[in-house]
């Protein structure tokens, strides 16, 4: 069974999908690895990006995390702060 | 002191706050809009931020270096927003009792900031934009 689940972008991710939020279908269960994989297939400007982390509820995860509806769920494309 | 801010950073108020009686040594780090990179001008910088990750993920760091250097107060101020030439992007201030552990903690703080802090910098130059570190 499919979940939507809501990924927040941020910088180069939001201008090349043009959206600051997407919503993607996973299964039940789903890792963070199948949640890039599915947004890599549905958007694949996204792997000109350098590098792209995940996190969950405001930290890091790891690619074997799993997701949930509940969770806040934000693409981090490589950070450029300072 | 930590703070995410679309205002100016008010350095004469941050600097009043690091000072105590006990602090001999404040060491102040700002990153400021320079007007090229590699040669090319730049008009301006846009940065962006996921507010509570960035806030939290400074908070880790302010905290590690507390663990590490014995600071007595501390301040990090990160601008968000399109800057201009010359503005200061981030503030960073740190009162030790002795140099050494103020100089230290000061570049711990910048050097890691920039390495897992949740913000995004465009620059905008004359002829195109391009965000800082995300293509090989």
């Amino acid at each position: 069974m499919n979940t939507p689940v809501s990924v927040l972008l941020f910088g180069i991710t939001r201008d090349l999908t043009g959206q600051s939020a997407v919503s993607v279908p996973v299964s039940e269960g789903a890792r963070v690895s199948d949640l890039l994989d599915q947004l890599y297939q549905e958007y694949p400007k996204l792997s000109g990006i350098r590098s792209l982390l995940v996190a969950v509820n405001g930290e890091y995860a790891e690619v074997d995390q799993v997701l949930t509806s509940k969770d806040e769920i934000a693409l981090i494309p490589p950070v450029s702060g300072g | 002191m930590i703070s995410l801010t679309s205002d100016p950073i008010d350095v004469a108020s941050a600097l009043t706050y690091l000072q105590s009686d006990q602090a001999g040594a404040l060491d102040l780090f700002l990153g400021v809009v320079r007007d090229n990179t590699q040669e090319r001008p730049v008009d301006r910088l846009e940065y962006e931020a996921y507010d509570r990750m960035a806030i939290s993920e400074m908070q880790k760091i302010a905290d590690e270096a507390h663990r590490r250097w014995p600071i007595l107060r501390y301040t990090i101020i990160h601008r968000k927003g399109v800057l201009a030439i010359g503005e200061t992007a981030i503030f960073i201030g740190v009162a030790t009792a002795h140099r050494a552990d103020a100089f230290d903690a000061c570049r711990f703080m910048i050097d890691t900031i920039k390495q897992t802090v949740p913000i995004w910098k465009k620059e905008v130059f004359t002829d195109g934009e391009v965000w800082v570190n995300a293509h090989p």
